[in-house]
């Protein structure tokens, strides 16, 4: 079935699936019940069957789920993990975070690419291997990190690389590797309110049962928590609206849904991951008291696709609850109370953590954010009335359903009240999770998890803000500094423009391309930055580099592009020195190389003596 | 009825609840600078060209909603210096050679590029390798001229109902897609009288064979600015869709 593909690419033309194919497909559709919505969780199949999407299971697909074409290829085009030429038996993707980098991640991938005989992005001749570089993978505090077949691989050194490849080439199936390579370790080091605090499952709902839905309601209100995944809206005030959102007919029953949203795709961010891990019950606690409340009888968890090994673990969870009955009909024998939850996997797509983008994927669709007004509180999942929270976020809501929102109000700022979960990486003797109440400084922060010798620190990921070593005691706080919890450190050794480059870098990968301002603007401001780095700027091009950064940042359809300048800006403004210092004296510097540009004219006539080469000349 | 207004470069303008920032303006005779909005379609929001600022805040104003008593500002320096610059973000995108396009004078592209007091490109050209495609024998789809703005693809959706086009791809690299096996148009179900083929606010999308018809220097925009031109289409076109 494997040498398929070989023909395939030799011809040119794709080759009719097989009759075993065509039923492994329909086997996955079935899976599926043939619905639509579920595009992406059959693709996810199809790939792993595969190993790509064939052109004629597009074909299979679309008359299958009753779709175009057109939309089963625009999907498979879109997200990374899908693939319509053949990758490896074994597909290896390593991590590239500036976290994994700093941990000696790009050493790790020469090392592998030299072993396997490949660049990146390349499938090995025999088919046996292909090797490429993802964005980051969430193992931020023990990588250098990677993904084999879509499994999470962690702590990656020269060592376990040999012992990867030898596997590889034996050809021993990844459920036989040895269980350490897979190994995805908690890491908490400072548990406060909601790592701290027990939840028997089902004993928020039981108190919810008892004291019903307005008052539970009325409790996630009081605690004035906000949503945890870094915009900070009012829980309460979503479950609200949303609970008064019209969902159809006044005659027809009412169809809303809860969503969280586990797409944790800002580099830095690997809090959730935890909370799934460790305490998923309080999670699903959270997200069917949130059902109670606005009235939905379904739940979605959208995992984001890098955390796949946990696929399993929460569908044991859910099963667990349903015996329990704290999931189903009738909840813990409330009448009426129905409510169940589902898990789906994404496919490596950043913006699918913008909520409108999420739903879209849900819904079997690219992930490119919708226009807002209207929201997903009045029409999301389905156009119907959906609330979108973040894992942290319903973690918090059970927790108040039980204690109170008093309990946790009580902790906290003014405006930013209970705690927040940091994920800590970089330059620093303890990384890991740490649980604070808003309030606390930088500084402390930084103490207790050892880091020394700190030169400044991003907050909130790529999207968040750098801050130096001047504003350490700034605080944490929906009032000085927000955050979704990404905190990356870097010491005096680290260069600043190369962690701004890698950041650059991910968000030209991961724009959707829906609006022009990020689509190209991304693109250039990562060509700008190369060109910089590389000792080719002049001083014009920082003014440009500032330019398109602005234009980016104020024009964009969505928080992508509207944050995507933002390391470039922030570093500009507190380190303008570190840009100017690779600037070359001169007032302007062609963006493109006259000399290189004539290399194919060289190699077509043969040449390669002085008189084919031209100097380029800046202008002073 | 209830007169609702809001205020355009400090102009009152009113609006009928449900519209849009841009339909408001359209029907006041006000020009806000647009390619992938066509009164025709559901609004859609991508090309950021007829971005206003709303109460001191960036919006589009093809899909942003008329509220009582907004201020809005259109023609600013500022926000046309943006427009410019989304404009020449567009053409370095793609590979748009307007002396040799047989779309140049009736081209939006263009014509908004000339009402912007555009005068080159400023940043430097992606020069992406496109596919042309010229397998229909009525019509031609040119890539290279493609600005993404998915008329086509409303339009076949909801005009034509044949979803013969997609966009795919994501990021620098989103490209428009045909629904065939093949990949080529020859092998859609689209015809030369549907609406998508007409709708492609510059030369992605052509009818063979007509390209020369009207010579140049006799064309739509050789002799009016879009503004008017816009506004005289477009206005007729919002009288239909509200019973005049």
């Amino acid at each position: 079935m494997y040498n398929r593909e070989h023909l395939l690419e030799a011809a040119g033309t794709p080759m009719p699936l097989t009759e075993t194919e065509q039923s492994v497909l329909m086997r996955i559709v079935d899976r599926h019940a043939a619905d639509a919505t579920q595009l992406v969780q059959i693709l996810r199949e199809v790939q792993a069957s595969f190993r790509h999407i064939p052109a004629d299971a597009m074909d299979s697909l679309a008359a299958a789920l009753g779709i175009e074409r057109a939309q089963v290829q625009a999907v498979a085009e879109f997200y990374t993990f899908f693939s319509t030429k053949p990758r490896g038996r074994y597909d290896i993707l390593i991590s590239d975070s500036i976290t994994d980098h700093m941990l000696g991640s790009r050493e790790i991938a020469a090392y592998l690419s030299e072993r396997l005989g490949i660049q990146p992005g390349e499938t090995r001749s025999d088919g046996q291997v292909s090797f490429d570089y993802t964005s980051c993978t969430g193992m931020c505090e023990q990588g250098p990190a990677g993904l084999v077949n879509g499994l999470t691989l962690t702590q990656l050194t020269r060592e376990r690389i040999d012992r990867i490849v030898d596997l590889v080439n034996a050809g021993t199936p990844v459920t036989q590797w040895p269980r350490e390579f897979f190994a995805v370790k908690d890491n908490i080091r400072r548990a406060d309110l909601i790592l701290k605090t027990e939840l028997k499952p089902g004993s928020a709902l039981k108190w919810s049962n008892t004291r019903g839905a307005d008052s539970t309601l009325a409790e996630i209100e009081k605690s004035g928590l906000r949503g945890r995944g870094g915009a900070g809206f009012s829980t309460g005030m979503k479950w609200k609206f949303c609970r008064q959102a019209k969902s159809g007919p006044a005659d027809a029953p009412a169809e809303r849904y809860v969503v969280c949203n586990a797409d944790e795709g800002e580099p830095g961010t690997f809090k959730d991951r935890v909370l799934l891990q460790s305490y998923a019950d309080q999670v699903f606690e959270g997200m069917t008291l949130c059902g109670r409340v606005i009235g939905a009888r379904q739940g979605y968890l959208y995992l984001r696709g890098e955390y796949l090994y946990l696929g399993d673990h929460l569908d044991r969870v859910l099963q667990e609850r349903r015996r329990n009955h704290l999931l189903g009909s009738n909840i813990l024998g409330e009448p009426g109370f129905d409510f169940d939850i589902e898990v789906r996997i994404g496919a490596g797509a950043y913006i699918c953590g913008e909520e409108s983008a999420l739903i879209e994927s849900l819904e079997g669709k690219r992930g490119v954010p919708r226009n807002r007004p209207p929201y997903p509180v009045t029409h999301g999942y389905r156009n119907k009335p959906t609330v979108v929270n973040n894992v942290e976020t319903f973690a918090a809501a059970a927790l108040i359903g039980l204690k109170g929102g008093a309990w946790f109000a009580d902790v906290g700022t003014e405006k930013s009240k209970g705690t927040k979960i940091l994920s800590i990486s970089g330059d620093c003797a303890k990384p890991g999770i740490y649980e604070y109440p808003f309030g606390t400084s930088i500084r402390k922060i930084l103490d207790d998890c050892g880091a020394t010798n700190t030169l400044g620190l991003q907050i909130g990921g790529p999207s968040g803000i750098f801050i130096s070593d001047r504003e350490f005691d700034r605080v944490l706080g929906f009032e000085d500094l927000p955050t979704g919890g990404s905190f990356m450190i870097f010491d005096r050794t680290r260069d600043i423009l190369e962690i701004v480059r890698n950041f650059t870098h991910f968000f030209a990968h991961e724009s959707c391309g829906f609006c022009t301002p990020c689509r190209v603007g991304t693109s250039l401001l990562r060509n700008q930055l190369d060109k910089l780095c590389a000792g080719h700027g002049a001083k014009g091009d920082l003014v440009e580099l500032t330019h398109i950064s602005k234009l980016v940042k104020n024009t964009s359809h969505c928080g992508l592009g509207q944050t995507a300048a933002n390391p470039i800006l922030s570093t500009l403004e507190r380190y303008p020195e570190l840009y100017e210092q690779r600037l070359r004296a001169k007032a302007f510097e062609p963006g493109f190389d006259l000399d290189g540009a004539l290399e194919v004219a060289r190699r077509m006539a043969g040449r390669d003596d002085a008189h084919a080469h031209l100097e380029q000349e800046a202008v002073l | 009825m209830t007169a609702h207004t809001i205020t355009i470069d400090g102009q009152q303008v009113p609006f009928i609840e449900g519209q849009t920032i841009i339909e408001a303006a359209t029907a006041a005779g006000v020009y806000i600078p647009h390619l992938c909005h066509n009164p025709e379609f559901t609004p859609h929001g991508s090309c950021k060209l007829c971005t206003v600022k709303v109460n001191g805040r960036n919006c589009s104003a093809c899909t942003f909603p008329a509220v009582d008593g907004q201020e809005v500002l259109n023609d600013t320096e500022e926000l046309n210096e943006t427009r410019r610059a989304i404009t020449q973000m567009l053409f370095v995108e793609g590979n748009h050679f307007c002396p040799s396009c047989e779309k140049s004078g009736n081209c939006q592209l263009q014509a908004v590029g000339y009402f912007l007091n555009m005068l080159d490109a400023h940043f430097p050209f992606f020069y992406p390798s496109r596919e042309v495609d010229a397998s229909h024998p009525e019509v031609m789809l040119d890539r290279d001229r493609c600005i993404l703005c998915e008329l086509c693809v409303r339009a076949s959706r909801d005009v034509d109902g044949k979803n013969v086009f997609a966009l795919s791809g994501r990021g620098i690299h989103t490209h428009l897609i045909v629904n065939s096996t093949s990949g080529k148009l020859a092998d859609t179900e689209i015809s030369v009288d549907d609406k998508a083929v007409h709708v492609c606010p510059v030369g992605a999308i052509l009818v063979k064979r007509t390209g020369f018809e009207v010579p140049i220097g006799q064309r739509i925009y050789d002799h009016q600015d879009i503004s008017e031109v816009s506004l005289a289409m477009e206005e007729s076109v919002a009288g239909e869709s509200h019973g005049g």
